[in-house]
């Protein structure tokens, strides 16, 4: 039963105080996307065994979303951080290296990626 | 000393009070122990050796073992609600006035008739039941499916639900240190002095392991480092606690018992600590594994270990006539201490070629016959030890010479405990020079942070000896023995017991390995080696040898099961803990809750909350109640307790974009004062839950949902807002339970409410779908002009401290007008005369609106909102999809509720095909005939048309598709 | 018969605020509006009768006695008129038990996965109490504890049984 630290309240919650939301960081596909993108985002899903970034919320807690970067196998936790990122954060990314050296992102760091603005703001 | 059992020694026994005398009962037997005993002490002390039966063969079994690992003397324990089967009688301490039986056995354990299958060992070979089930099949069904039921099953369950209280309690330690022997101690104590916090958990009632009895002054030494830990305020000793597992991230379970078959004790009986360790030190010990000879399951055959913790701890004779067989210096450990106790040491027979050290010579030095090279060829006695024959272990078991004894203690060598290093992912190595697996260091179970979370330390480490704590000296080396004799015949191999609960034998463990099994995990489920209550913890390793013989391959290559929690049987009691009686469930009670149940209220489940179903009066059925109170309700005035419908607030100047993409439907729109229906759908396109928008003023918005959707739409909204938009200005408040609702509903519903006074209710003031804030009866109030039954109806909303009174004061007010309360069944008759659907029932998670004829309640304007895109895939709009119709019964019987009508032809499996469901059903009492509204195959274009409803042994139903709306259809009533 | 561990009762005469805002804009307001200094995370600010708790990083609890709730909404609302904020009586929507005596602690150990000790004096835990959410904080004899109004009984039920007497958590 894995224990995780809300970046939000501090707390480090047992997996009993959290509920849990499937893959980290997919991005909404609406009205007028395609057929291929609507059914990556709705039903795709990663699934590795390793690494690999997940939403919980503290639920039985302060009711924030907050991700976490984890390894599927060991369990061990890299880090938490805050739901309003659309990637990891470099401190996030930095951790799970020193922890995996071979890990590299999958994703490209664009300067937007870093905007404190909602995709859809 | 008589009166507690001719095999009680005159002297000793260190757990024991020879002064407090305890009747008890086993089987059918008056009995005598005392005050320290453990049930199996006291059994054999009364001279009984023979505990029970075996679980396939019936076979007479005694004590094997000691402690948590016996497999043998399993007993019912109790009677009535606390009788319990499977108790180990090696670990369960023995109270005054228990009552004890064996099981496995019918009509007595003496005369027991399923000792039968004992003859018919060659035909219950491994694998029997997989072949049996596949060839020759009518044997099965006749043969052996009835001799198996009635001799199969390990104890009986109980019938009565357990009297006894249970508790759980949750605890953050730094070091838990799991096993409370010396290296355990040893280790608490170090953690301690570096100031972490340190709990030191043992499963017997005392501390000290093995130490005390097996090396000299162990006592003085135990009691030195317990001296030392009750010094240290930050060491916690908790004895009687078993750690049953050790999961993720340093989460371990343990049982503590508390007042175990003690129930007047007037306490929980037993709590499960829920423990999270900063780090767990595994100083659980190791167990010691019997020998496989022809026989040595026969009662009398004891672990050697088991044997001197028998005389030592209880002050206990299991044989006055002892035959020590080793393969390994400790056993030796066995003939001193039976010697000291003035027992007969007939021999040690010692497997190894020779055997020099200290211990072995001291043996001799007491005159004892030290016979090596030497081996067991069977066993003389069946219900109890009568005699050994030896042979050498060189050869095929050629019998040199009998010897007279009623006890054999035998020792195979010892196995580290290592089940809690291995829950979670700990990994081990094989010794070969001290024929064991044992922990390895390198591959440790980890945590969250990535380093070991669990260390071993002392036997449990492999570090048999201890000896830097206990000062043991050096042993000559172990002699890995897996068969005895070495070279023993197929036929001798028939009678070597590997595990002796499920009864697996070495024959069956070869033939397993005969017949193609390579996998240990395949061999232990198709032979049943290790699954019984005891998972093996004697047998595991002998069998596994046995099977990497039988392939020719190294032990490590075999490798071993699988460890698996618990690591002794947990009772249900403590799992469920104090979640039984009125708190099984957190039960949510609406604010008028006492007055529904004083006035008689059936209440119905609705997700944690119970709803008043309806309100039968003395002598009515629920049935008559539901159609008393809509004829009420339609012809005068009735009052629905909707306290539990969900009501979030959602405020903020983006609160109207944000509803736009919840709700299908467009409520930024929405003028203050004013109340719309909305639908919110999920991504997938699906509809899951609909309900009451209110707009309350330019920035905020009341949203009603479900009885069971307002915690789920409101995370559903919060993860929207926090995970998608997180920049939009809206705040979230679920204030469901800070009001409490009462629809006023039926054409004497504003007459009602204008008798208590307070705001103007007239259709003018308050038209229909607009709400409005005032004080009625002089309760503040917020008053909805909304309705889900059709009636003219108000839904008042009041502080839910003051429901209570609001709802008294209704019925105060309107006992002229028959007002009359009504439950969730009136409410959902009603809403399916008018043809309104409900979440759940014509909702099922595959069904979007505009199955359901909801198109208007779909906003064509907006780009976007959850679900959309869903609702825009080629299955969604399908022009072939179900669609929400109305059925009319043609002989007057109600539909079934999810009757499928049938189609023309059939599908690939040979089953009719369908074309619609059923999805709500009633007998109306309004329109005295049976309604339904159910989906169907193109069905509103289809109106008319009749369908047929075919049900297993009724009569096939036949109903007519029609307009949903049964009642009202022009909608001239809410309007009152 | 030992005795109980805790009492356990029920707090009728409480009221309670819910207030969502901007904490960094808005707290000065919040403060000044609520009477007590603002709580720092997972914190209480209290001056003896009314008490300030920190519920999460944009939302307070402020709970104080049931006669002043009216008054102090008003002077909320009033102060963050300009602000984006969400101010709202909650005061009947909840249920609020006191867990008096020196064994407290244990009876929230049997029902809360929650590390107390390592809770600060002044802490605001939220977590829950066995399969219901709840808020704890430390009180002069012992424990606060609040939970949903509609499991009023249940929450009564679970800490009435956690500290039956002779149930105590040290050693034996
Ligand atoms: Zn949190």
């Amino acid at each position: 039963m894995l224990i995780l630290t809300c970046p939000y309240c501090g707390i480090s919650a047992e997996e009993t105080e959290l509920a849990p939301g499937g893959e980290a960081h997919l991005k909404r596909f609406g009205p007028g996307s395609s057929d291929a993108d609507f059914e990556s985002y709705l039903f795709a899903r990663k699934n590795p065994k390793g690494v690999h970034f997940e939403r919980w919320r503290h639920a039985y807690g302060c009711g924030k979303w907050f991700l976490a970067a984890r390894d599927t196998a060991t369990l061990q936790v890299f880090g938490t951080y805050k739901a309003q990122t659309p990637h990891p954060t470099p401190e996030i990314v930095a951790a799970v290296q020193a922890a995996r050296p071979g890990w590299q992102p999958d994703w490209i760091e664009t300067n937007a990626d870093t905007s404190a603005e909602s995709p859809k703001a | 000393m008589t009166q507690t059992g001719p095999f009680r020694l005159p002297r000793g026994g260190r757990l024991i009070d020879r002064a407090y005398q305890l009747p008890f009962r086993f089987d059918g037997r008056q009995m005598r122990g005392v005050v320290g005993d453990t049930l199996a002490s006291a059994i054999l002390a009364n001279g009984q050796i023979m505990m029970g039966r075996s679980f396939k063969y019936h076979r007479p079994r005694g004590p094997v073992a000691s402690g948590a690992e016996e497999p043998n003397a399993l007993l019912g324990l109790g009677e009535g609600g606390r009788f319990e089967p499977n108790q180990r009688a090696t670990t369960t301490a023995l109270v005054g006035g228990m009552v004890t039986a064996p099981q496995n056995c019918w009509p007595s354990l003496n005369a027991d008739v399923g000792a039968i299958n004992n003859w018919m060992y060659r035909f219950l070979p491994a694998g029997f039941y997989y072949k049996t089930f596949i060839h020759p099949r009518p044997f099965w069904k006749h043969v052996f499916e009835p001799i198996i039921r009635r001799s199969a099953g390990l104890g009986k369950a109980p019938t009565e639900a357990d009297p006894d209280r249970y508790e759980q309690a949750y605890a953050h330690v730094d070091v838990v240190v799991v096993g409370g022997g010396i290296a355990g101690l040893t280790a608490a104590r170090d953690a301690a002095k570096q100031g972490k916090s340190v709990w030191v958990i043992e499963q017997t009632p005392q501390f000290g392991g093995r130490t005390p009895t097996d090396h000299a002054d162990g006592q003085t030494r135990i009691d030195a480092l317990l001296a030392e830990l009750r010094a240290l305020p930050n060491a916690t000793l908790r004895r009687s606690t078993m750690a049953t597992g050790l999961y993720d991230h340093g989460y371990l379970l343990a049982r503590e018992a508390i007042a175990d078959h003690d129930p007047n004790a007037g306490l929980p009986r037993q709590r499960l600590w829920r423990i999270r360790a900063g780090h767990v030190v595994v100083a659980s010990g190791a167990l010691e594994r019997p020998l496989s000879f022809a026989g040595n399951d026969v009662p009398g055959v004891i672990l050697a270990s088991a044997v001197r913790d028998f005389i030592d701890l209880y002050g206990v004779a299991p044989g006055r006539k002892i035959v020590v067989v080793t393969n390994n210096d400790d056993a030796y450990r066995t003939a001193l201490v039976a010697l000291d106790a003035g027992l007969q040491v007939a021999a040690v027979i010692d497997a190894r070629a020779s055997a020099t050290g200290a211990l072995p010579e001291a043996v001799r030095a007491r005159g004892v016959r030290v016979l090596t090279g030497s081996a067991i060829a069977g066993i003389k006695g069946g219900k109890a030890v009568e005699g050994v024959k030896l042979c050498a272990h060189a050869g095929s078991g050629d019998v040199t010479e009998v010897i007279d004894a009623d006890c054999v203690a035998m020792s195979g060598g010892w196995s580290p405990v290592v089940h809690l290093w291995s829950h979670c992912g700990g990994k081990l190595n094989w010794s070969d020079a001290q024929a064991m697996f044992a922990p390895d260091p390198n591959r440790p179970p980890t945590g969250a942070d990535g380093r070991a979370m669990a260390s071993a330390v002392g036997a449990a480490a492999g570090d048999l000896l201890v000896a830097e704590a206990t000062g043991a000296g050096a042993e000559q080396a172990i002699l890995p023995v897996w068969v005895m004799p070495a070279n023993a015949t197929r036929k001798m191999k028939f009678k070597m017991w590997l595990d002796f609960q499920n009864d697996v034998k070495v024959s069956d463990v070869e033939l397993a390995a005969q017949e193609g099994y390579q996998s240990v995990e395949h061999t232990k489920r198709y032979t049943t080696l290790g699954m019984a209550t005891d998972q093996g913890k004697v047998s595991n390793i002998n069998g596994l040898a046995v099977l990497s013989n039988a392939l020719k391959q190294p032990i490590p290559q075999t490798g071993t099961t699988t460890f698996r929690p618990p690591y002794t049987p947990l009772t249900l009691g403590t799992i469920a803990a104090e979640a039984r009686g009125e708190v099984f469930q957190p039960l949510r009670k609406t604010p008028m809750h006492a007055w529904h149940e004083s006035h008689g209220a059936f209440f119905e489940p609705v997700g944690h909350w119970r709803r008043a179903y309806c309100y039968p009066k003395p002598g009515e059925s629920h049935g008559d109640a539901v159609a008393r109170e809509i004829r009420a309700v339609r012809a005068s005035v009735g009052t629905l307790d909707a306290s539990t419908l969900g009501k979030i607030i959602v405020k903020g100047p983006d609160a109207g974009k944000f509803l736009d993409m919840m709700y299908t439907g467009m409520m930024s729109s929405l003028p203050v004062g004013k109340c719309r229906y909305g639908l919110i759908c999920n991504e997938n396109g699906f509809l899951v839950d609909d309900g009451v928008a209110a707009r309350l003023s330019e920035d905020t918005w009341l949203v009603h949902t479900t009885t069971g959707g307002a915690d789920r739409m409101h995370a559903h909204m919060e993860d929207w807002l926090q995970c998608e938009w997180w920049d939009w200005k809206v705040y979230t408040a679920n204030v469901t339970e800070q009001w409490a609702q009462v629809a006023v509903v039926g054409p004497k519903a504003r007459v009602l409410l204008e008798r208590l006074g307070g705001m103007d209710l007239s259709a003018e003031a308050l038209p229909f779908m607009q709400w409005a804030e005032g004080e009625i009866a002089g309760i503040p109030a917020r008053v909805f002009r909304i309705s889900f039954s059709g009636e003219l109806s108000f839904e008042v909303a009041v502080p839910a401290n003051r429901g209570l009174e609001l709802w008294e004061k209704l019925h105060e007010a309107g006992r002229d007008l028959d007002v009359t309360p009504y439950g969730t069944e009136a409410m959902h008759v009603m809403r399916a005369e008018k043809g309104f659907i409900m979440i759940g029932d014509e909702t099922d998670g595959t069904v979007i609106p505009q199955d359901l004829g909801l198109g208007w309640a779909i906003s064509k304007k907006k780009t976007d909102y959850i679900g959309k895109r869903a609702q825009e895939r080629s299955h969604m709009t399908d022009p072939r999809r179900w669609k929400l119709v109305g059925l009319e019964s043609l002989d007057g019987r109600v539909l079934p509720d999810g009757a499928l009508a049938v189609a023309e032809g059939v599908n690939p499996n040979g089953q009719r095909k369908t074309q619609g469901r059923v999805t709500s059903t009633y007998m109306s009492p309004t329109l005295s005939k049976p309604i339904a509204m159910g989906i169907v195959l193109n069905g509103p274009d289809r109106m008319g048309e009749v369908l047929e409803f075919p049900v297993a042994g009724q009569e096939t139903y036949k109903a007519r598709i029609v307009d949903p709306v049964f009642y009202d259809k022009e909608g001239s009533r809410a309007n009152g | 018969m030992a005795e109980a561990l805790a009492k356990i009762s029920q707090v009728q005469d409480r009221g309670m605020i819910q207030i969502r805002a901007d904490l960094d804009r808005a707290g000065d307001a919040i403060a000044g509006a609520a009477g007590l200094a603002l709580p720092g995370q997972g914190r209480t600010t209290t001056d003896g009768s009314r008490l300030l708790g920190w519920m999460s990083p944009d939302e307070l609890l402020l709970v104080l006695p049931r006669a002043e709730t009216a008054e102090a909404l008003s002077a909320l609302t009033e102060a963050l008129a300009g602000e984006h904020a969400l101010v709202l009586d909650v005061s009947d929507m909840r249920a609020m038990f006191r867990i008096d005596g020196p064994k407290a602690a244990q009876v929230l150990m049997k029902l809360c996965p929650t590390d107390l000790a390592a809770m600060p004096p002044d802490g605001l835990r939220r977590t829950r109490a066995a399969q219901v959410a709840c808020g704890i904080w430390r009180d002069q004899a012992g424990y606060v504890l609040v939970g949903f109004r509609s499991v009023a009984d249940y929450l009564r039920g679970i800490l009435t049984g956690a500290a039956a007497p002779g149930t105590h958590l040290e050693p034996r």
